[in-house]
């Protein structure tokens, strides 16, 4: 029979690095089941019997955050055999927080008392055999950054496990709370599994709202548990949950002075503080994040992640695969459409997949050092007053950022955000800021109709800033997003020096993570863009076709092309032209120069500034539409890669739908309200299509303006709370 | 009143009383925030909101708007 061991331990505490030190190479990552929270589980590097279960970090048990809840019910219900929880010996005191609830489950718990190193450097002493007898636990002394102590935690916790050695219960509660939570134990013992009765009833005491809607009791039982809390709450002045809490702590200040020696502080200033007086100074803190972040884009988009993106693509693929590949299939007569399958479709779609993977190693080598050394909690800190207005974290400023080079890695480092309703709100908004590749399609419109003007690529830029800021604004009020926003009480970890080890694991885990979960939708994705594209009825026959006009695409094309007429562009070209910048955002460029009769290469053209021989494009457009088009193209939906990452971090088919529909629907508005105006305003009179695009830009603007759902009710009882706290 | 938005970097204060509740309410008190507790106002963000305090001997990052309901003395 195997062992399970559940790894719980508050964020920063080290759990990631014990985690990495107990399992080797024989993780697994995953997510758990429909959130984007990622969930690891591994084997005992020295006893494959023993699995692993890594929990989300967390600092309490309440039902109140995700990361909590997902812990709360594998512990009550998948059941573990022992729970291992690592406690920073650096900061116990919060550490143990945890701990008196962990041993409230009713499942053998072994305490390691981690990053022990920087507790003996700081001078502290802990009275390890004392804390363990007053906890009822085993207490294992570890330092998982140096290895130290690890293994023997992981064999204390299969001994307790083999032992069934359930853990004690610490005298955490005075006289009355005991009272009230002995009456409820004995009012809800028939209903609930007899270990974890203990739990249950002192969730039943807080009135956890999660436990009242799954156990369901009846309401003789309920109002029975009513009486005893009231009861307890006049007798103490305060409510359950308060009473609770504050025993907790009230435990642990006992605990801490009869197990723990802490040496006086010289000068009162550890190095982390120090650090941190200039990192996060008034004055210096913002240059010093700007040159951090002028760091990150030089490495991971200018130079080594252009060169290694250009390798992968144009070499690698492009050389060395592709046109061997082609000359093969050649020699050996493959049948032309097997060559454009497999070299063209497969081959093609492939090098789509992993031709970002590089770069994106590089950037998330970066970003995994930002982590470890705790600078992204300090990004958070520093930003968090600018883009909490529109729904998003501080820490929502690195994927933008990163999106304005690429927005496959910059989708993925999203994943730095704590919060849930963050995440998915950077996810969806990221892709608006204009990416590399979509930089041609500006150069191809400046070029072809405003002559090059300057000013074309920064609209580009302010445009999709200024979509990310409306977007959140707009969808924070939404129901996917109402309700509280998520509290930002945030802990500023020390500052630790990176490890070599850690930050690769980091790295690669999300690097493999997008080739297997995203590669799978690009893959397929560009496969069906190369049917359809080189596939079509010529000469009266079905076949694979020399010129995109009679392909199924083109077809399709002039189908759906009337939907664009709003915007301008209603023809075939341009509709083919979108649908392609879906395989890649500069294949818009080629497409134009194909269909509309460029001679010669319309990418080298835009890319040398021989605007000239744009001109059979810009005949078929006016400014406007032309703009129009540059803006739907903009702000839609993003290249397959993108999308698949965005599925990747939604971990949800119906979120990932979300995204996509309302990226297109708000590219749609977007181009609809200028073009339309557009006309209004020179002179080609008001038409239905103006009345529209009014109506669009007047539910826009009330969506942007509308006071939150729901805002003036909590703020009213806050009102109201105050009143009655006041004397 | 005094709430913790009204104390400026580098004071000490006791926390009286925890206003409001749920999620907010909840979080102070899992981070330690409870009656009777230290809190040392270490510094302000550049751009003046959140702020950081220590408490138990760690650092934490709170918005200003937040602290009014941490009643302090």
């Amino acid at each position: 029979m195997d062992i399970k061991i559940a790894l719980a331990g508050n964020p920063n505490s080290g759990k990631t690095t014990m985690f990495n030190d107990l399992t080797g190479s024989t993780q697994r990552v995953g997510n758990w089941p429909g959130v984007t929270v990622e969930k690891k589980e591994g084997r005992l590097k020295h006893d494959k019997n023993v699995i692993i279960q890594d929990l989300p970090g967390i600092y309490s048990l309440s039902p109140y955050t995700l990361e909590e809840v997902i812990a709360r019910d594998y512990l009550l219900n998948e059941t573990p055999d022992v729970i291992l929880n690592i406690v920073d010996g650096s900061n116990i005191e919060r550490n143990l927080y945890l701990t008196t609830q962990l041993l409230e489950i009713g499942c053998p718990v072994v305490v390691a008392l981690n990053m022990i190193d920087v507790v003996r450097k700081n001078g502290d002493v802990i009275d390890v055999e004392k804390l363990s007898i007053e906890l009822g636990c085993p207490v294992v002394v570890t330092s998982a950054r140096q290895g130290e102590g690890t293994r023997e935690a992981a064999e204390m916790a299969i001994l307790q496990a083999k032992a069934h050695q359930q853990a004690g219960h610490p005298h955490v509660f005075e006289g009355p709370v005991e009272h009230a939570v002995a009456h409820i134990e004995e009012g809800i013992k028939n209903h609930v599994p007899a270990s974890h009765l203990r739990w249950y009833s002192i969730k039943l005491f807080e009135r956890d709202e999660k436990v009242i809607q799954q156990l369901a009791l009846g309401h003789e039982v309920m109002a029975g548990i009513e009486d005893a809390v009231t009861t307890c709450e006049n007798e103490m002045d305060d409510d359950a949950e308060s009473i609770i809490t504050n025993e907790r702590y009230a435990y642990i200040s006992k605990l801490m002075d009869v197990s723990v020696k802490k040496a006086p502080r010289k000068g009162n200033l550890t190095i982390s503080d120090k650090i941190d007086r200039v990192v996060t100074n008034r004055w210096l803190a913002l240059p010093i994040f700007a040159a951090v972040m002028v760091v990150i884009y030089f490495i991971a988009i200018t130079t080594i992640g252009a060169i290694v993106t250009d390798f992968t693509n144009d070499t690698l693929f492009g050389e060395w695969i592709i046109a061997p590949m082609h000359g093969w299939m050649e020699t050996i007569g493959a049948p032309l459409w097997l060559d454009g399958l497999l070299v063209d479709g497969i081959i093609g779609g492939v090098g789509a997949v992993l031709g970002f993977v590089p770069q994106m190693l590089v950037l998330f080598l970066m970003l995994a050092i930002l982590e470890e050394v705790g600078y992204m909690a300090r990004v958070a800190f520093i930003m968090d007053r600018i883009f909490r207005k529109f729904g998003l974290s501080g820490k929502s400023f690195i994927p933008m950022l990163i999106g304005s080079g690429c927005s496959v890695p910059g989708i993925m480092a999203s994943r730095t955000i704590e919060n849930e309703r963050d995440r998915r709100m950077t996810v969806m908004t990221t892709s608006f800021i204009p990416c590399g590749a979509k930089m041609p399609i500006v150069g191809l419109i400046a070029g072809a109709l405003f002559g090059g003007a300057w000013w074309v690529a920064p609209s580009a830029y302010f445009i999709g800033v200024a979509a990310v800021i409306v977007s959140g604004i707009i969808l924070k009020k939404t129901k996917p997003f109402a309700g509280e926003p998520a509290p930002f009480v945030m802990e500023l970890p020390a500052y630790h020096a990176p490890q070599v080890g850690g930050v690769l694991r980091s790295m690669w885990e999300r690097g493999w993570s997008f080739i297997k979960r995203a590669g799978t939708v690009i893959l397929l994705a560009s496969i069906v863009i190369w049917f359809l594209s080189s596939y079509g009825v010529a000469d009266g026959n079905f076949g694979m076709v020399e010129d995109m006009d009679t392909s199924i695409l083109a077809a399709i094309g002039g189908a759906i092309a009337p939907i664009f007429a709003p915007l301008g562009f209603g023809n075939w070209q341009a509709t083919v032209a979108t649908v392609m910048g879906l395989v890649a955002k500069e294949e818009v460029v080629g497409v134009f120069g194909v269909l509309y009769g460029v001679s010669g290469d319309a990418m080298t053209m835009v890319e040398e500034g021989a605007f000239s021989g744009l001109a059979p494009i810009g005949a078929h457009f006016t400014m406007l539409s032309a703009y129009s088009f540059l803006l739907f193209n903009l702000l839609c939906a993003p290249c397959f890669a993108a999308m698949g990452a965005i599925r990747r971090e939604m971990n949800s088919a119906k979120w990932t739908a979300f995204a996509i529909a309302y990226l297109c629907v708000f590219a749609y508005a977007i181009a609809l309200i200028v073009y339309q105006l557009g006309m209004l305003f020179t002179g080609h009179g008001f038409t239905v299509a103006t009345a529209i695009a009014l109506v669009v830009l007047a539910f826009l603007l009330f969506m942007l303006l509308r006071p939150t759902p729901g805002r003036n009710k909590s703020k009213l009882a806050a009102a109201r709370t105050r009143a009655a706290g006041s004397p | 009143m005094k709430t913790l938005k009204d104390a400026k970097v580098g004071d000490t204060v006791i926390v009286k009383r925890l206003h409001g509740e749920g999620v907010l309410k909840r979080r102070f008190m899992d981070m330690g925030i409870t009656k009777g507790v230290q809190l040392t106002i270490r510094k302000v963000a550049p751009l003046g909101d959140p702020m950081e305090v220590n408490l138990r001997n760690y650092e934490l990052s709170l918005r200003r708007a937040d602290c009014e309901m941490i009643e302090v003395e």
